[in-house]
Formats: structure tokens, C-alpha cells, sequence
């Protein structure tokens, strides 16, 4: 399974990472924005996405819009400190289809992955 | 300054610190801050805008920032590392998020945090607002958060503490 991970931290991104190879995946690709993730997720076309939204050059919600709006189905994960309930209903409007709040535990955003995928699996 | 916008700040950063650190943070008596302090040797800034304005300094004496830094990356990174001030400008924006997360009821945004180091420097806030330091402490060390913020509108009859328990 191919995971596209985008967030302007490279600290998260390392920790995000981390947690994704505990659950045995692997093959990962990284954004720092969302026009980095943009030129990217054609080509790597992923399994999954985990969105950061507060970043330079293109936020995640931005990101998100043009990703669906190009087509793009597969499942994303909002992970952001934005925890206000407009902000999540805003999210999962644009389509975002599950919303991690930071800080996180590793357990709670493994939670989150599992339940994202197996909600797709099961629709 | 309203007093009920620390209290989101001071949840925050000990929430921020016990989850990704595993590391309680003790806050001291909070204390107005002059202008021409200088701030530790680490600072991570954000700033607010929308409904709620100004910036929150984390600030750390450059030991603390390395011990804190460590343990959240999980490796042992010193302050000349590429990674460092990365990894403090994302634990300033969780603590900032955090708090911002508390407003409830306002239209709040926050800047891609910055980060500056170097010995003892000052970071100039708005001079139309005082700056609110929270002493903290904890096994890493001690650090502050500097909250300069205002409010620019509040609904009728509501104050974030009574939001943020409604």
C-alpha cells in the first residue's frame, strides 16, 4: 500500500512515518506542501493520504479541493492542529474522509488509518 | 489582556507536552513580560490573526530545547542540526493550535511558525499589548510561553472560557 504524506514538518512527517512503517507500511512518499503534493501524486498515485493543513505555499484544505476536483479517490486523513468543529466540517465537505486533531498518539493515529481503510473496504 | 485567553494556553502546552513527550509540565505564576526582556535562547513564534490577534513565543534555554527535541523526534539532535528548529517551530504550532482550538466561537488562523536562535534575544512584540509570560517546568528544563494576543471582536456577553465549557 502506497501512502502519500504531506506536511511541512519534516519532524511530523519523520514521526508519521515511523508509525506508518509499524503497521508495515512501507513504500511512502513525502510533500512538504500542497503544490509538492500536487506534482506528486499523479505519478506515485496512493493508497492513502495523511494531510497536514497549515502549510506554506498550498494548505492542505486547497490541496484536498484540487485533488478531488482532478478525480482523485483515494482515502485522506486530515492531521492538523486545527480542532474547531468548522474547520473539520469544512474538511470533510472538501473530502477528507477522516480527521486526526495534533498532538496525536501513535495508537490514536493508527486507529484512525485502520478505520479509513476499512471503511473504503467495506463501501 | 483577558486572562481567560491563558488558560487555553496553559492546557495546551501541557497536553502538547505529556502526549507527544511524555513530559507533565509544571506552570508557575504567570507574569507580564517587558518589551526589551530578552526571551531564552530557542524561540519557536506564531502568529494569531481573525477574530484574535498577536503571537505566542515558546522559549527555551538551548539545553531544554535540545532535551525536548530529542525527545520528540526520538533522536538526539543538538541546536546546529537542520532538523532542529523544525522540530521546535511544530511543537510551538501544536501548543498554539491547541489553545486556538479553545477560542471557541471565532475565526481564528495561524502563521507557519518561525524560529529564531541565538543567546538571550529579544523578540519585540505589538507595544499596544502586553505580553503574558507562563513560566514552565519540567524534567527537560525550564521554558516560558509568551502570549501577546488581544481580542479584535467578541460576541455579545461570551468570554472563551464560557465558550469553551459550553
Amino acid at each position: 500500500m502506497k501512502v502519500l504524506l504531506i506536511d511541512d514538518s519534516r519532524t511530523m512527517r519523520n514521526i508519521q512515518k515511523g508509525i506508518l512503517t509499524q503497521l508495515g507500511y512501507t513504500e511512502i512518499e513525502e510533500a512538504a506542501d500542497g503544490l509538492d503534493a500536487l506534482s506528486k501524486v499523479l505519478a506515485f498515485n496512493p493508497d492513502l493520504l495523511l494531510v497536514d493543513w497549515n502549510m506554506p505555499n498550498m494548505d492542505g484544505l486547497s490541496f484536498v479541493k484540487q485533488y478531488r476536483g482532478k478525480g482523485g479517490k483515494a482515502p485522506i486523513i486530515m492531521v492538523t492542529t486545527e480542532a474547531e468543529k468548522t474547520r473539520v466540517v469544512e474538511a470533510i465537505k472538501a473530502g477528507v474522509n477522516n480527521y486526526v486533531v495534533k498532538p496525536f498518539t501513535p495508537e490514536g493515529l493508527s486507529e484512525r488509518i485502520r478505520e479509513t481503510l476499512d471503511r473504503v473496504a467495506a463501501a | 489582556m483577558d486572562s481567560s485567553y491563558i488558560t487555553p494556553f496553559v492546557k495546551s502546552v501541557q497536553n502538547v507536552f505529556e502526549m507527544m513527550l511524555q513530559l507533565e509540565v509544571a506552570i508557575g505564576q504567570p507574569k507580564l513580560k517587558r518589551n526589551d526582556e530578552p526571551s531564552f535562547d530557542v524561540s519557536g513564534i506564531i502568529g494569531m490573526s481573525g477574530d484574535v490577534e498577536g503571537a505566542v513565543v515558546l522559549s527555551f534555554p538551548t539545553a531544554t530545547a535540545e532535551r525536548v527535541v530529542s525527545l520528540f523526534t526520538g533522536t538526539q539532535l543538538d541546536h546546529a542540526h537542520e532538523d532542529f528548529p523544525d522540530a521546535i517551530g511544530e511543537l510551538c504550532n501544536m501548543v498554539t493550535g491547541g489553545a486556538k482550538a479553545q477560542f471557541t466561537g471565532r475565526s481564528v488562523n495561524i502563521s507557519c511558525p518561525s524560529v529564531v536562535i541565538g543567546p538571550s534575544h529579544k523578540v519585540f512584540g505589538r507595544k499596544d499589548v502586553i505580553c503574558i509570560q507562563l513560566p514552565c517546568s519540567s524534567d527537560a528544563g525550564e521554558f516560558t510561553v509568551e502570549v501577546t494576543i488581544r481580542q479584535n471582536s467578541l460576541p455579545a456577553g461570551s468570554t472563551p472560557e464560557a465558550q469553551a465549557s459550553a
